[in-house]
């Protein structure tokens, strides 16, 4: 059977131009790197400032005088309370309690929210969306709009020349911006640990803008392999491997993203998809079966996803649900789940590599200290 | 000196049949990108042609590394286990992985020569 023709982003000539090696990710043809290689990507990244195409990701609007109060019925997280100009991340629930994505929403305005989903949940995301609250929203895509990430100590430097005043930008807000002529919205977000934006761009435009930004002297092309080992660095959950539909959020280790005002006592406590089940996990954690750790092999060896994790009596007790050899830390670093009771730091676990013992150690995430402008 | 090339993309240098050299191949490298971690066989550990003898693994990925003939490993490169980006930047000299003593010679003419290697990379 033959394969799906993959989809293009508009910056699918660019890679091409850049020697990108393609890969299939999402539905999409993407680069996962490019020559410089994954390890120079992402010390670049860190160093200074790298660009990524991540048009792949679904992007959308919801409009409308309840949009707000619609949103939380799919979300455990205050979408009302959050100020205009501001930024959240959030996560849409099934019934069961269980993580169907997660995302990032910005209010733009007190009744408009731009919403941008990972790229291999869109489809189902948007239907999903739709299906139970488009008769109070307007509920609008944005097929048409590309999506670049600039990250790295230095993108503020590479990019206020170009956009003037994205610098003024704090981390999680946001604003619309023109560049020459093409309007441009802004969030100072992202997905690597680092500073950085996140910037939607008219497709028709998007090449340009990289062009610029590339230009700069401080960016260079970050493919989806280093991104992928950015995100592992800063402790970042990747949707499919180490949160899905059969995660809560209590169990995910993400109660953070779920306010005080949607808990029990809060103004507006429950009432999101799962609300009775995750409310009684968070208020008594002795109900959790696993918790999502950070953990640290004391071997130089990579433990990598799907990996079993077992106890000092040789019994399996967990799974490493992402994992690699952290290019900054140079040291395997990996995500994964544990029964509470080992999932205190600085507890020992043995990771079975090819048949061999490999110990590991719960660690505190992110593995590195983030480098947000939290102005 | 001959060079034969396996379609599992591993090179073996036969000049001395007593101490083979076995590497992965320039081509082998670049597919994985940064090598961070090798797992090296055993020496005196016998192995059969096709046998997984190792593991060489990118930031991205792990991937087995095959024995291109049957042998007894007789050395391991301990300088690539302490330093695996030796596989990148000399995956045909430096960054060799093990050395075998050949079960049989003549196993060697199921390989690839390096035209027909390359050939085989492209295809």
């Amino acid at each position: 059977m033959s394969e799906p023709a993959l989809l293009t982003t508009p910056l699918a000539a660019l890679h091409h131009e850049l020697g990108a090696r393609m890969v299939p990710f999402a539905g999409y043809s993407m680069p996962v790197q490019y020559p410089a290689g994954l390890m120079a990507e992402h010390l670049h990244t860190r160093a200074h400032a790298g660009l990524f195409d991540v048009s792949h990701m679904g992007q959308l609007m919801v409009r409308g005088a309840g949009a707000a109060a619609a949103l939380e019925t799919l979300m455990p997280v205050d979408v009302q309370g959050l100020a205009v100009g501001r930024q959240r991340y959030g996560l849409l629930l099934n019934d069961a309690g269980g993580i169907i994505d997660d995302l990032m929403f910005f209010r733009q305005e007190e009744n408009a929210f731009f919403i941008i989903v990972n790229g291999a949940c869109k489809v189902g995301d948007i239907a999903h969306i739709r299906e139970r609250i488009a008769a109070r929203c307007n509920i609008e895509t944005m097929p048409d709009h590309g999506l670049l990430a600039l990250q790295g100590p230095e993108a503020v430097a590479a990019l206020e020349p170009l956009v003037p005043g994205v610098a003024r930008l704090v981390f999680m807000s946001g604003a619309h911006f023109t560049w020459q002529g093409t309007p441009l919205f802004i969030t100072r977000s992202g997905y690597t640990g680092e500073d950085g934006f996140e910037i939607s761009v008219p497709g028709n435009k998007a090449e340009a803008l990289a062009r610029a930004l590339l230009a700069q002297p401080q960016v260079q092309p970050i493919g989806l392999g280093a991104r992928n080992s950015l995100r592992l660095e800063a402790g970042l959950c990747l949707y499919g491997n180490d949160i899905d539909a059969t995660t809560t959020p209590p169990e995910a280790a993400l109660n953070w993203a779920i306010q005080k005002a949607r808990r029990t006592g809060g103004e507006r406590a429950g009432g999101f998809p799962g609300a009775e089940k995750i409310l009684a996990q968070i208020t008594n954690p002795a109900l959790l079966e696993r918790k999502r750790v950070g953990l640290v092999a004391l071997e130089r060896v990579p433990v990598r996803e799907h990996t079993g994790l077992y106890g000092e009596n040789g019994e399996k007790v967990g799974v490493v649900t992402s994992g690699l050899l952290a290019p900054t830390l140079d040291k395997p670093i990996a995500l994964g789940y544990l029964p509470p009771a080992l999932a205190a730091v600085g507890t020992r676990v043995n990771a079975m590599v090819r048949g061999k013992p490999v110990p590991m150690e719960v660690a505190a995430t992110p593995f590195l200290p983030p480098n947000y402008h939290r102005g | 000196m001959t060079i034969h090339f396996s379609k599992d993309h591993e090179w073996v240098d036969a000049s001395n049949a007593a101490a083979a050299i076995v590497g992965i191949t320039t081509h082998a490298q670049d597919a994985l990108g940064d090598v961070v971690f090798v797992d090296l066989p055993e020496v005196g550990k016998t192995y059969a042609a096709g046998d997984v003898a190792g593991v060489v693994e990118s930031v991205k990925a792990a991937s087995d590394v095959y024995m291109p003939v049957s042998g007894e490993i007789v050395e391991v490169n301990e300088a690539l286990r302490a330093n695996p980006s030796l596989a990148n930047s000399d995956p045909m000299g430096a960054g060799w992985f093990f050395k075998l003593k050949l079960s049989d010679a003549s196993e060697l003419g199921g390989l690839m020569n390096e035209a027909a290697y390359t050939d085989f990379t492209k295809a």
